[in-house]
């Protein structure tokens, strides 16, 4: 028996760029950690460097403080954006240079594992990361809530989460990821036509990262529907919130489809069976029915958020009610159920026969009605109100002309004839990339600009933002609308070379280019950051609203106390602090009364789980069998240990509160 | 923690709930391969009915054993809750015995989860109920444990609640097992 399985030092052997990235790092990370301790050491710098780290375990690692998790979400997804646009630069450079004689920059297996990674790491890693990132941060402060329902199985949530990134990432390095695009359609994913460990990669990252997605779908559910603020009823709830409440209902409905298929495909890797193998009775489009009836709410899953976060963001900065909130409510809620019923509009090809393909097509244009109701009410929202065009209108802007593009697009796809035309060419990745960049990313960006003074206690610099999205909402035009002219020219996505006489070429030039201007919209994101941070004591969110805001998190000091509300008064309004203030002068009464609360304990334990995870899943991959039992049964024992715990909770006395509310008000 | 009581409780039928979406991907996959036997044999052939009739009747006692040991919780009575979880316990592990008796005399015929593609679906949606059946024995033991050394506090009290919800859950699921799975492959 072999003691690391399959694992051999081959594993390590890369060609090309990929192996160039490798081997550097694989060099330089020994020397940078040697020059680190040595640096420590010559310069006597331990104690500082030990106080670090000890501050980040307690501060942030350990934290339960759903406005921390919120915030290493963001981090992790922002780390990984920069790999999902590296991966994304390198597509185009290939398809714009490797034509006729020429072969581009890497080899088709590379190519195939760059567009599996970006596709995987942009849908998995950035934009879940930043979706469940916003919600961690927004969403108790907007319901008038101190903390998560469940503070523990957040951080366990979290750190599953990047025990997925990690292990997607390590691909990388030790073996190879999969090169059979984002969804490993079989039977090219079955062992038999893909044998190395890319699959394995992709299977395992995805399982673990996606319970932890299930997890925080059950979690904000329950916070949702159990830990309201008195008196704001479902009708009163804040747009982003029945937003979210949406996309966690498809979250609890669709992420177990996702946990068992990726377990059938891996037992088919794995055990010899046979769900979906080209023979002994396995059926490939199963895999392909079930995948998407999990990837299509999936869609939703992102955007929806989106959505809400636009309309807090025009309604806030037009100075007005949200227009149409009960019509909103109804969107949602049909969005939110159709998305369950369209799922075959991704396959019409497959064959499932002319009535089948027809109930989905007219069931997928259905979809763009409750859509179109969001965007006009949003509109009218705008309509005789007082605009304030900061970066957040910019993005909601922007995102009304890219999403109305892709909305229409997408209709137009949703004929099944039109479609046949136009599956599986570059058509249908330029509508895509309108709805998941012009849609989800360029909402979460108006959120994270939005929601920055709350929870940072200062705002980002708006010149740099402008900036920022003009090279965004340039760039995106540039790199999409040439894929839509190529995919009616006939243009296969996942093309690592064509001839010249296709006259592609210019076409992929020019995307080529807007992938330097979404990089240039990056480098000035970058920008932004540093020099906010720089310049935070100037931009310093004294107030608390700097936006003159109407939900209940621009109630509190910025940035916002760890237990978010030091008293939890009823609320009677739909957006009852814009009420508040208008019917007050003051914005907050003089006098509270305070009372102890109870706030949960800080906690390595989710990390400790999210670890045994990894090392399960990286133990299956090689096949390093006596670890496998191992591992799981370190996962099981630290979860009992921890949910037997009887004291993982702390009381908070009002005196505490009164002293630090007295801080805030000075 | 009366307001946990409430949130932990309707957290868990959340949770219950996406494990009946796996549980229908499952049962659905199952449905779309139950004829794919690739030349082997089919449900009718494999399945001895009056076996698995043993399983369910020991597996619905088992429901019901738990039901009591709830009663005894809520009436402060943690003697009779260890006296009938014991029951439980032993009946579930009954029932696991008879599975992987199941299971062993199939593959040791040639009929394992690599026969085809209805004996993969087979096994593992009958494996996931058991491995569901496995935690939750692994579960009761800890909760027995906890109730030896600290009676019946309210945070037990709770945690038992969930226990007894999931395993009539799992009750519930091998519910559909035996007709979808038996008895329709019995008749097919």
């Amino acid at each position: 028996m072999k003691i690391l399985g399959n694992l051999t030092f081959d594993a390590l052997k890369h060609d090309g760029i990929t192996g160039l990235t490798v081997n550097a790092m694989l060099i330089g990370a020994p020397i940078a950690f040697i020059l680190l301790v040595a640096g420590l050491t010559y310069f006597k710098r331990w104690p500082t460097a030990i106080g670090f780290v000890k501050w980040l375990w307690k501060n942030w690692l350990t934290s339960l403080d759903p406005k921390k998790i919120g915030v290493m979400y963001l981090v992790t997804a922002f780390a990984m954006l920069l790999r999902g646009v590296a991966d994304a630069a390198m597509m185009r450079a290939q398809q714009a240079t490797s034509v006729g004689s020429s072969h581009g920059i890497v080899s088709s297996d590379t190519f195939q594992q760059v567009f599996t990674a970006h596709g995987t790491i942009m849908i998995f890693f950035v934009a879940m990361g930043l979706m469940f990132g916003i919600i961690n941060l927004v969403l108790p402060l907007q319901i008038g809530a101190r903390d998560v329902a469940f503070p523990f199985m957040n951080s366990a949530s979290f750190w599953l989460y990047v025990a997925g990134t990690v292990l997607i990432n390590l691909s990388l390095v030790v073996g190879q990821l999969a090169a059979t695009g984002w969804l490993a359609y079989p039977p090219l994913s079955e062992l038999a036509y893909s044998p190395g460990v890319g699959v394995d990669y992709w299977i395992w990252s995805l399982q673990i990262a996606g319970i932890g997605s299930m997890l925080s779908g059950i979690n904000f559910l329950v916070t949702i529907l159990k830990m309201r603020r008195p008196g704001m009823t479902l009708m009163k709830m804040p747009m982003f919130t029945w937003s979210v409440l949406n996309a966690m209902v498809l979250v609890a409905f669709a992420f177990p489809i996702l946990t068992a298929t990726l377990a059938m495909l891996a037992l088919d890797r794995t055990l010899g069976m046979h769900f979906f193998t080209a023979g002994a009775g396995g059926n490939a489009m199963m895999y392909v029915n079930l995948i998407w009836a999990w990837g299509h709410p999936e869609v939703y899953i992102l955007v929806l958020p989106a959505f809400g976060i636009f309309s807090e963001v025009v309604a806030t900065y037009s100075h007005k009610r949200l227009f149409g909130y009960t019509s909103m409510v109804w969107a949602l809620g049909a969005i939110t159920f159709l998305s369950f019923i369209v799922w075959l509009h991704h396959f019409f090809t497959m064959g499932a026969g002319a009535d089948v393909n027809t109930f989905f097509g007219i069931m997928t244009a259905v979809i763009a009605v409750p859509t179109g109701v969001k965007v006009f009410n949003w509109l009218f929202t705008m309509y005789r109100g007082r605009v304030v065009f900061a970066t957040p209108m910019l993005w909601f802007l922007g995102f009304v002309v890219t999403f109305t593009i892709g909305g229409m697009t997408g209709v137009l796809m949703s004929v099944p004839a039109i479609d046949f035309q136009v599956h599986n060419t570059l058509f249908l990745v330029a509508h895509f990339h309108n709805m998941i960049i012009g849609g989800v990313v360029f909402g979460y960006f108006a959120g994270i600009t939005y929601w920055w003074p709350k929870i940072f206690g200062f705002k980002l610099n708006e010149r740099l933002g402008r900036y920022a999205f003009w090279c965004w909402f340039t760039g995106f035009l540039l790199a999409f609308i040439p894929l839509y002219i190529l995919g009616l020219m006939g243009a296969a996505r996942r093309l690592d070379h064509y001839d010249a006489s296709m006259g592609w070429q210019w076409l992929f030039i020019v995307s080529g280019v807007g992938v330097l201007f979404i990089s240039a919209g990056i480098g000035f994101q970058i920008l932004q950051l540093a020099y906010s941070v720089w310049k935070r004591k100037e931009n310093r969110d004294t107030t608390g609203d700097p936006w003159n805001g109407r939900t209940l998190e621009w109630s509190v000091p910025s940035p916002a106390p760890y237990y978010n509300f030091a008293v939890l008064s009823p609320v009677t309004e739909r957006d009852p602090f814009w009420e508040a203030k208008q019917k007050a002068g003051s914005d907050r009464p003089a006098k509270q009364k305070y009372e102890d609360f109870e706030m949960p304990k800080n906690s390595p334990m989710g990390m400790f789980i999210a670890a045994f995870a990894f090392i399960f899943g990286f133990a299956v991959i090689w096949h390093i069998w006596w670890l496998v039992p191992l591992a799981l049964l370190a996962v099981i024992t630290t979860i009992a240990i921890r949910t037997l715990d009887d004291h993982s909770e702390y009381t908070v006395t009002a005196a505490e509160v009164e002293e630090l509310e007295a801080s805030h008000a000075q | 923690m009366h307001n946990n009581d409430s949130k932990t409780v309707f957290g868990f039928w959340v949770y219950l709930m996406t494990d009946c979406v796996l549980f229908a991907s499952l049962f659905v996959t199952y449905a779309v391969l139950h004829g794919n036997t690739f030349g082997g044999p089919g449900a009718a052939e494999l399945f001895s009915l009056p076996f698995v009739l043993g399983e369910t009747l020991i597996l619905l006692t088992s429901s019901f054993t738990a039901g009591l040991a709830m009663l005894a919780a809520h009436a402060g009575r943690p003697r009779q809750v260890l006296a009938w979880f014991a029951v439980t316990f032993l009946l579930g592990v009954a029932f696991l015995t008879m599975e992987v008796t199941e299971f062993s005399k199939l593959a040791h015929e040639g009929n394992s989860w690599q026969r085809s593609g209805f004996l993969s679906a087979f096994f593992t949606l009958v494996g996931t109920h058991g491995l569901h059946i496995t935690s939750g024995l692994i579960w009761m033991g800890i909760m027995m444990t906890k109730v030896v050394r600290g009676g019946l506090a309210p945070n037990t009290l709770r945690r038992l609640t969930l226990l007894s919800m999931f395993w009539h859950f799992l009750d519930i699921i091998w519910i559909f097992i035996f007709t979808i799975v038996y008895l329709m492959g019995a008749a097919s």
